[in-house]
């Protein structure tokens, strides 16, 4: 879990372009939306295409996102999950 | 003196027709362009869009072409933007080759087809940008002047109109022929995807159950003038005024009090100098995502617009970009000379928070005075006001 | 009604000026994205949503960041009186590149809605408005040159039909490494000093060539 947890902690500041982050900045606890940081709609699209080309797996309803996205944990968890 | 702007000798190409006639008539019989597409050609699944018939383009291109022009290859969207002004000339008396007549080009993504390898070597990589396909537009039709190109998302119609009425009533010009196309393109299509903002289904504007937008594609063409001889019809409508605004929120999402397209359309009525009284219809951007159609029932209410009888087009051609603002204000005025409110497809039951007059069947009234609103990507907001002397 | 050029700046090669003064030049000669990334340090700016934007709204956004730079807008114009009216050539060309790029391959078909946005020129003049909550009219047009002609008559318009009070204007050309962006603060004049630049086309043309003195014009694409 923490592997997986530090593998998308790179992905995400890749993907989402955050640029002034580093791995160790982020909490894995704390929410990734609101104050957190400060994802905002795109942001959330965007890790559903995460979900789906890096792991496989394909969320239908973007509504779904608010929870899985709660933080990196609650990703990492959903992937370990749904993972093939 | 400030000269009026008369607007007319509309025209249409769309999945419902080719004209204004025709299109007119697939709305009165309560048709809808929309049809589930399983070619694989604009997406890997199926779903339902709105789309043009190349087909019947080709044939009505390759007519005139013989007639009129020399052997110059033309992309699918520029057969689209010249049969549409052709159609649009022939209720007008405008000379198009005079340096008083300008052409004003709305279009979200111009000829992005040929981002394909193979279209490119067709037609050249050159033509991929938007101000090759207006020097293509105009040299078709001699017309000596650059054409004005408005790229400014799914406002881009309604600016381009906009911008038409400017330039008449200041005196820049006599003539403005104000054209908005776009395709469709599997380009546009999984970026709409991506957004998750696509219904599977025929789109719902407005209504308790719309589960997000359809794409369409088409062009409309629209004649400006200063001078109300010069179109064919008598009694054309008038170009009240308009305006352009910024919600200033988010690039994407739209703003969740309507307050930008309330600017738009306040600003719109300043510079017309009516007010909310005065109005007795409006067609909105209603694309049926959840957000939009809140959006604008905010702002409608916010304006003092709640009871003034409003249609969202987007249930017959799908949201065509570009051509929408254009294609709709067509209708709009189609519906202003024959005195008809026509249903706002798709709608039902109410959905959205205010409590805004959604016109659920198409019946007669007297239009005297028309608003015509647009929203889109980069928290852009376009009015128009329209009324008939 | 005469208006009135109140500041205006420059980017190109590197290089950054505001009234025709240089206020910063990289010295890397790596491209556009460097250099706009050294430009977004030096002016200190802290803007997260910067980085996620594509080049050509970085090159718009930050344009208008550094023309509006110590100006208090909001202070002297109504933000729904107060326009963006840009105009480019190549409208969004690398980013709608990078989009068709994502969807080339059913097999490997994953658009990306952060890329997807940006396939519409407009998104810059949305970007600027976002940051400086500017509400007014705001359009990009499509030229194939910088046409002073054309920005002059439609801001012109926008201020005679009485809804503009100030209006940010101008040319922002980005593809790959050829940039180049030149805007204009507009507002009406007020004290008729003698230092004021008339916005006029003639005076647009001018300021133009003088950036581009060293000859390295915009190379199209």
């Amino acid at each position: 879990m923490e592997e997986l947890i530090q593998k998308l902690k790179e992905e995400i500041i890749e993907v989402l372009n955050l640029e002034e982050m580093e791995p160790g900045e982020i909490d894995p606890d704390a929410p990734l939306f609101g104050e957190g940081l400060g994802l905002d709609s795109i942001d959330a699209l965007e890790l559903i295409v995460l979900l789906e080309k890096n792991y496989g797996i394909k969320i239908e309803d973007p509504k779904d996102g608010r929870k899985i996205f709660f933080s990196l944990r609650t990703m990492a968890e959903y992937i370990t999950e749904h993972q093939k | 003196m400030m000269a009026d702007v008369y607007a007319g000798a509309e025209n249409i190409i769309s999945s419902l027709g080719f004209n204004i006639a025709e299109n007119i008539a697939n709305i009165f019989a309560g048709n809808t362009g929309i049809v589930r597409d399983e070619s694989g050609k604009y997406s890997p699944i199926p779903l339902p869009l709105s789309v043009v018939d190349h087909n019947r383009l080709d044939e009505l291109f390759a007519e005139n072409l013989s007639r009129e022009n020399p052997p110059v290859r033309y992309t699918m969207l520029e057969k689209m933007f010249i049969i549409s002004i052709k159609d649009a000339l022939r209720q007008n008396y405008i000379e198009i080759n005079s340096s008083d007549t300008l052409i004003i080009i709305s279009s979200t993504k111009g000829n992005i087809d040929l981002l394909q390898p193979e279209q490119q070597k067709k037609f050249g990589r050159k033509r991929i940008y938007l101000h090759e396909l207006g020097r293509m537009i105009a040299g078709y039709f001699n017309n000596p002047n650059t054409p004005l190109i408005v790229s400014n998302a799914c406002i881009s119609g309604v600016l381009g109109i906009v911008y038409g009425e400017r330039l008449i009533k200041s005196g820049k010009y006599k003539h403005v022929i104000v054209c908005g196309g776009d395709l469709m393109s599997e380009f546009i299509v999984s970026g709409f995807q991506s957004f998750q903002s696509l219904s599977m289904n025929p789109c719902k504007p407005f209504d308790k159950t719309r589960d997000g937008l359809n794409l369409g594609e088409g062009c409309g063409t629209l004649i400006l003038s200063s001078d109300p001889g010069a179109f064919a019809e008598k009694n054309p409508v008038k170009v009240l005024g308009g305006a352009g605004s910024n919600d200033a929120n988010h690039i994407s999402g739209p703003s969740r009090t309507g307050e930008g397209l309330y600017i738009a359309i306040d600003h719109a009525f300043r510079t017309s100098d009516i007010h909310a009284a005065q109005l007795d219809t409006i067609s909105v951007h209603g694309t049926a995502t959840d957000y939009n159609d809140e959006m604008e029932s905010r702002a409608l209410s916010r304006a003092g617009l709640e009871k003034v009888p409003v249609n969202s087009y987007k249930g017959y051609f799908g949201h065509t970009l570009g051509a929408a603002g254009v294609i709709e204000t067509a209708i709009s005025l189609q519906s202003m000379k024959k005195n008809m409110l026509f249903r706002s497809a798709g709608y039902s039951k109410h959905g959205v928070s205010k409590n805004i007059n959604v016109i659920s069947k198409t019946e007669e009234k007297e239009i005297n005075t028309c608003l015509k609103t647009a929203s889109g990507f980069g928290g852009s907001n376009a009015a128009l006001v329209f009324q008939k002397e | 009604m005469a208006l009135i050029i109140r500041k205006y700046c420059a980017i190109r090669d590197a290089r950054i000026s505001v009234d025709g003064k240089a206020v910063f030049s990289y010295e890397g000669q790596d491209g556009f994205k460097k250099f706009i990334r050294a430009a977004y340090k030096h002016y200190q700016t802290d803007y997260p949503k910067f980085f996620k934007m594509d080049n050509l709204s970085k090159l718009g956004f930050f344009s208008v960041e550094v023309l509006l730079k110590g100006e208090d807008i909001l202070k002297l114009h109504p933000a729904e009186k107060t326009g963006i009216i840009l105009t480019n050539a190549s409208s969004s060309l690398e980013i709608d590149e990078k989009h068709f790029e994502s969807i080339k391959d059913r097999g490997h078909y994953f658009p990306s809605p952060s890329n997807f946005v940006y396939t519409l020129p407009n998104i810059m003049a949305g970007e600027a408005a976002i940051r400086h909550k500017i509400k007014g009219e705001n359009t990009v047009l499509i030229s194939e040159h910088f046409d002073p002609e054309l920005v002059f008559c439609l801001v012109e318009l926008a201020f005679k039909s009485k809804l503009l009070s100030s209006c940010i204007c101008g040319w922002v050309e980005q593809y790959e490494n050829n940039y180049e962006s030149l805007l204009f603060l507009v507002e009406k004049d007020k004290n008729n000093s003698a230092e004021d630049i008339i916005f006029e086309p003639s005076n647009l043309t001018n300021i133009y060539k003088l950036e581009q003195k060293d000859g390295r014009i915009n190379t199209k694409a």
